[in-house]
């Protein structure tokens, strides 16, 4: 198609690197422009930090820090696949629950064996294994009547969310619990990582993660695209190189280390975070949330689509059910039910995910989660009564809807 | 122009009928375009170039007749059938995904991608570049913007320039300047004779007679679902083809010369 105009000499051949000056203001422009990205909620992270920080200097402890880790290791996992059926501009109303019944299998599948295998790695493996795959096959089962009967997300899940309440309670019985002894699964909650893995992990994940943005930057300007301003497109790769290694560090400077269970929720937004920007699976999610027709006309599978989003939720669902069961090292008919479902939602929401569709990240999950939990956890520290934990996490979540609705109608007026 | 081996044209349909329930939409339909042609759909509401149009993107199928592309019968089953065999559609309200940026909608449904699954952004930014500035598409500031912030005549060079941007042979544009200005206008129709020059064979539904006859070099009227006429744009008038239109007088097809010759004897 290409004939040869002088524009395209100048596209083969200068390479154009963004002045710093012109970086700035382009962000800027894409902030007024309603594009707001992770800004809101890392404003609000800093305040909670310095405000609890300010009450009680325990909160940032070492030892608080690394609890906090813990927390909120499984409601992330959770909220990560909230984040897919979001990014559709649908909704999951039965993630909470999914969760609750995947620990519940693994128990239950760990009692029903025989007494020496009950407490092997391999059993422990199964088990979490019984609980993705539960979850797989309760995202199939709703995504399929979300994609080809077309009944609203909203109902389908909501009917999961009562059906699954009633499956934990047929199978395990009011008031009951059980106990898990597996030292696989306890572990995945409670253990924490040898101090000098913890630094080989950070060291080579920080390698790679800041590795593959130079090779992009780098892969750019030698195919003469245009790149943004050195300074910028660095320090937010050395920001985040400092980030993983500062965690570390602070991890390892406490009593209990680097838990496993923050290792998990690392991996996972990485790879998850891969498969959503990097992967055409992923580009074809958020086109289905930003315009279905369009996606479907362009020959994209949209109903598949969907049915794999809601698998993945729900099997993400399954695994954080693994995390929450291993951290009581129990389950109950209350697992997964309470506050958990909202709280998950309400993460994904503050973390920058849009309700409407086709905006979101991976991370939001993460970042919402420590608003959620942070709040949650500066509460407890500073003794204050329960209930300003709802108060709180509600106003919170008003705030980033409306931050939500506000981008967006400054998206569509900059349109034009 | 670049005939088919046994003299037919790109693409021809012949006899094509559709029905949505008691409807029918197309009545044993014939149409054709070639290669190096502009080719303009007309006729009023309701006379069934939507559908056609449709028919051939893979969107509906078809309830009889013959779809022939360079000569050999096809079948078009969806959108993928349709862009295998170099068909492409700018539907009017441009199917863009708005929280996508230029180089995503342009490979929207054909990324391109490695060894390893991965997108190849960089190579897709630059072969989007060259295909914008290949039709001198030069308004727009950046390729890496999202499409929600373009204006109309923007979205809609970004949609002709994802259709073309695929080897397509047969480039179907709906209604392209609707919702345009006179100098959006003026951009859009350039680029579709550029189309034509490039070798393309274009078909452009429109309602606005006056963008038809500037650059269509041959009109097809339908009217209520069945043929009314051919007209070859040097050999008629914007009257006749109104009143082909509205009335569905005008003569029946072969004869494109004698239509024309018919017409003005009367």
């Amino acid at each position: 198609m290409a004939t040869d105009t002088p524009m395209d000499a100048a596209i083969a051949t200068a390479p154009r690197v963004q002045s710093l000056g012109d970086g700035i203001r382009e962000q800027w422009d894409r902030i007024r422009g309603g594009e707001v990205g992770a800004l809101p909620v890392l404003i609000g992270i800093a305040l909670i930090v310095a405000f609890f920080q300010f009450k009680n200097t325990k909160f940032l402890s070492p030892g608080n820090f690394v609890d906090l880790i813990t927390q909120l290791a499984g409601p992330t996992i959770i909220a990560m696949g909230v984040v897919f059926v979001l990014l559709l501009g649908e909704i999951d109303l039965s993630a909470g629950l999914i969760s609750g019944v995947g620990g519940v299998a693994m128990a239950e599948m760990l009692l029903a064996s025989h007494g020496d295998w009950t407490g092997t790695w391999w059993a422990g493996l199964l088990g979490i294994g019984l609980a993705i795959i539960v979850g797989l096959a309760v995202g199939l089962f709703q995504g399929s009547f979300v994609a080809y009967v077309g009944v609203p997300s909203f109902v389908v899940t909501l009917a999961g969310f009562l059906t699954l309440q009633g499956v934990l309670l047929r199978i395990i019985g009011e008031g009951g619990t059980v106990g898990i002894q597996n030292e696989t699964i306890f572990k995945a909650a409670n253990a924490y990582v040898n101090h000098r893995i913890a630094w080989i992990v950070a060291i080579a994940g920080t390698v790679l993660l800041v590795g593959a943005m130079a090779w992009r930057y780098v892969g750019r300007i030698r195919n003469g695209l245009p790149v943004g301003a050195p300074v910028l497109y660095f320090g937010k790769a050395a920001a985040i190189g400092l980030a993983v290694l500062g965690v570390t560090w602070y991890c390892n400077s406490s009593d209990q280390g680097l838990p496993v269970s923050g290792l998990i929720v690392a991996g996972l937004l990485i790879s998850l975070t891969f498969l959503v920007e990097r992967t055409r699976f992923g580009r074809h999610i958020v086109a289905v949330g930003g315009n279905e027709e369009a996606a479907r006309r362009s020959g994209i599978p949209t109903k598949r689509i969907k049915v794999y989003c809601f698998m993945i939720a729900s099997a993400l669902a399954g695994l954080g059910g693994v995390i929450l069961a291993s951290r009581l090292n129990s389950v109950s008919p209350d697992s997964g039910g309470g506050t958990l479902l909202l709280e998950v939602i309400a993460a994904a929401v503050i973390g920058g995910t849009s309700l409407f569709g086709g905006r979101g990240r991976v991370i939001s999950a993460l970042l919402g989660s420590i608003v959620i939990y942070g709040v949650e956890n500066g509460i407890d520290l500073l003794a204050y009564d329960a209930a300003y934990k709802y108060i709180v996490t509600g106003l919170i979540l008003l705030a980033a809807v409306t931050v939500d609705t506000l981008s967006r109608k400054r998206l569509a007026k900059t349109g034009r | 122009m670049t005939d088919t081996p046994d003299g037919l044209p790109t693409l021809v349909l012949r006899d094509i009928s559709k029905a949505f329930g008691a409807v029918q939409a197309l009545d044993s339909v014939d149409f054709d375009v070639d290669s190096g042609e502009v080719m303009a759909l007309v006729g009023d509401n309701g006379a069934g170039k939507s559908t056609l149009i449709k028919c051939l993107a893979g969107i509906y199928p078809i309830d009889s007749g013959q779809v022939l592309f360079d000569g050999n019968p096809v079948t078009i089953h969806g959108p993928r059938d349709a862009g295998r065999l170099g068909i492409e559609i700018v539907y009017q309200d441009l199917a863009l995904c708005d929280n996508l940026d230029v180089v995503q909608n342009m490979y929207l449904g054909r990324e391109l991608i490695d060894r390893v699954g991965r997108v190849r952004d960089t190579e897709m930014e630059r072969v989007a570049a060259q295909t914008l500035s290949g039709l001198r598409v030069t308004t727009i500031r950046s390729i890496r913007q999202k499409v929600a912030s373009l204006s109309g005549g923007q979205r809609q060079s970004v949609a002709v320039a994802r259709a073309v941007m695929w080897n397509s042979r047969v480039v179907i544009l709906d209604e392209p300047t609707a919702a345009l200005g006179v100098a959006q206008t003026r951009q859009v129709l350039d680029l579709v004779r550029r189309l034509a020059d490039q070798g393309l064979a274009v078909v452009i539904v429109s309602h606005n007679l006056h963008d038809i006859f500037e650059v269509a070099d041959r009109i097809t009227v339908l009217r209520l679902g069945q043929n009314a006429a051919v007209f070859r744009r040097s050999e008629t008038t914007q009257q006749e083809v109104v009143q082909s239109i509205t009335s569905g007088v005008a003569t029946k097809v072969p004869g494109i010369a004698e239509t024309a010759g018919s017409a003005h004897g009367d």
